[in-house]
């Protein structure tokens, strides 16, 4: 206990020197009349679009992967140590596991599609109303993969969770995991939601040369 | 301490022993069961009934033959088994939560040992009686010892129970009181230490296990309080005895300790509400329960409600406590089938 303590104590320690040290910093900034210096709105613009969307295309698919192999190692080791007392519940149950496998099949889906919108341009010839373009479906593209990555890396750990609680009453109850399904089925559905919104929000997205000037 | 705690990483380190567990439990023997073995005639017949459930056969190979004793042995054993390969599977944190498990048993053994001692038994003859999930090094040494000071010096330091023994070192010299006191206070100090183990683990685990153990420390207190009418152990002592982590305490732990009989323990129990439907309805005339069943009945309960959530370890816990009240059941049929006196046999106490 003592120890947890000390650790605990330690951490608190450099976080408050931290976040002493970044008040200060921006206190100088606004005091010196420098403020303008902190420019977020150039940031963002100044990260070219394809990084934007690269990162996009990557949290898509990532993100999801997380939430499915948190789902399934969830449900998995409850199917293996459910099925030592009550082996009935072997194959049955393998349908939780597809249901979270499902959910990096969105993600997979999502990142192909908006993968294949993003083409290479010379930013020295390509022309302002291109450049517009771009920068809109950089955009664009990130806040898809963001949706799905998020709403698949949640609702992978719910189906997960919800597919231990099948396994584990399904051992005691084989009643119970028609109707302990139909939870999963719900749980499924979040997931749906986030690919339909990312769609919505990379539909009109490209990254183009397009016409020289 | 917050590794494996919570609901989507609980299962990483603890899912398949949690679905393993489950698996136990749901071969625990349900009313139907007992009404089986209850019209049983003769041990032959529940040794038939007894391999239709989650047993099997564990009693086919004995000779001879069958006395209440071997059907003992063999139901712990069971229990025993089962015990150790989900120790050998655990990983920390699960592990010393498994291990505090067996301290009360180890606590059992070591009062065994001496009292067997002090009357002249011999070690071999005192080592199968004890409970094998208690088990640890150095049992054998306990022959040469005479005070708790020897105790403590050449058994007690290498085992885990050492912290739970320094209030017993001032006792004088080990006789039947002292060893009663020693186990009392031993036992008092271990279910401390649990409660505020598992208090640090946090989340459902807490919730579910200190519930569990502010009922059992209370349950020692009124039994203890009860117990030491008409003996020589003044309020001081017994006062000493009271486990502090309960609903009781402080004001009612005070209060026991200053009752003289058992219609002030009453009093003591009617202001908490749980403590005072036990107490209703408990007696000695034939027909009502006694006050330890209804306690056992409490427990069972209790027991039974840590396995509706999931993702804690107290499932574990009233596993290991519900299989010992299964024990304790078939043992009393099987005496009463035994020596053939029927009246009392519904007496056990039902889970499912």
């Amino acid at each position: 206990m003592g120890s947890e303590n000390i650790i605990s104590i330690h951490s608190q320690v450099i976080s408050s020197i931290v976040i002493f040290l970044l008040v200060l910093t921006g206190l100088f900034f606004l005091l010196s009349d420098q403020g303008y210096r902190f420019d977020v709105g150039w940031l963002l613009l100044a990260i070219p679009p394809h990084a934007w969307a690269f990162v996009g295309v990557g949290l898509s698919i990532s993100l999801s992967v997380v939430g499915a192999a948190t789902g399934i190692y969830i449900t998995g080791t409850s199917i293996i140590g459910g099925a030592v007392k009550a082996p009935r519940i072997k194959t049955k149950n393998l349908i939780s596991i597809i249901f979270c496998e499902a959910v990096a099949i969105y993600g997979i889906i999502m990142s192909i599609v908006t993968a294949n919108m993003v083409e290479d341009y010379d930013p020295l010839t390509v022309s302002a109303k291109q450049m517009r373009q771009n920068v809109f479906g950089g955009f664009s593209i990130f806040g898809a993969g963001l949706t799905v990555g998020l709403s698949n890396l949640f609702c992978g750990v719910c189906v997960g969770v919800v597919g231990s609680g099948a396994a584990l009453s399904d051992a005691a109850n084989p009643a119970l995991f028609v109707k302990i399904l139909i939870i999963e089925i719900f749980a499924s559905a979040i997931g749906l939601f986030g690919v339909i919104v990312g769609i919505l929000q990379s539909s009109n997205a490209s990254i183009a040369p397009g016409a020289s000037t | 301490m917050g590794s494996g705690m919570s609901g989507p990483t609980f299962n990483i380190d603890n899912g398949y022993l949690e679905g393993l567990v489950r698996g136990f439990k749901n071969g625990i023997l349900t009313k139907n069961d007992y009404l089986n073995l209850v019209q049983c005639e003769t041990l032959e017949d529940l040794k038939v009934h007894l391999q239709s459930t989650d047993y099997g056969t564990f009693l086919a190979n004995e000779p001879g033959p069958l006395a209440v004793s071997v059907i003992d042995d063999k139901l712990r054993n069971k229990l025993v088994l089962e015990f150790q390969h989900l120790r050998n599977h655990s990983v920390e944190p699960l592990s010393t939560f498994l291990d505090y498990i067996t301290y009360s048993y180890m606590i059992d053994n070591i009062v065994l040992l001496i009292t067997g001692t002090l009357h002249q038994r011999s070690i071999s003859e005192l080592a199968p009686k004890c409970h094998p999930l208690g088990k640890f090094e150095q049992m054998e040494a306990i022959g040469a010892i005479s005070t708790p000071a020897e105790l403590y010096n050449t058994i007690i330091v290498d085992t885990p129970l050492a912290a739970f023994f320094l209030d017993c070192i001032f006792v004088q010299d080990l006789d039947e009181m002292n060893i009663e006191i020693i186990r009392n206070t031993l036992y008092k100090n271990y279910l401390e230490d649990f409660h505020a183990f598992c208090s640090g683990l946090g989340g459902i685990t807490a919730d579910v296990m200190c519930e569990i153990l502010a009922f059992e420390a209370d349950r020692r207190a009124i039994i203890i309080t009860i117990n030491s009418f008409g003996t020589e152990l003044t309020k001081d002592d017994r006062a000493k005895l009271f486990p502090r982590c309960g609903r009781l305490h402080p004001e009612g732990l005070a209060a026991l300790a200053r009752a003289v009989d058992y219609d002030q323990v009453r009093a003591v129990a009617d202001y908490y509400a749980e403590y005072k439907v036990l107490f209703e309805g408990a007696g000695n005339n034939p027909g009502d329960k006694t006050l330890e069943d209804k306690l056992f009945e409490h427990e069972v309960k209790l027991n039974v409600n840590s396995f509706l959530q999931q993702f804690h370890f107290g499932i574990f816990y009233s596993y290991v406590k519900l299989k010992e009240q299964e024990v304790r059941n078939v043992i009393w049929i099987s005496e009463c089938v035994a020596q053939r006196h029927r009246t009392k046999i519904d007496n056990y106490i039902p889970i499912y």
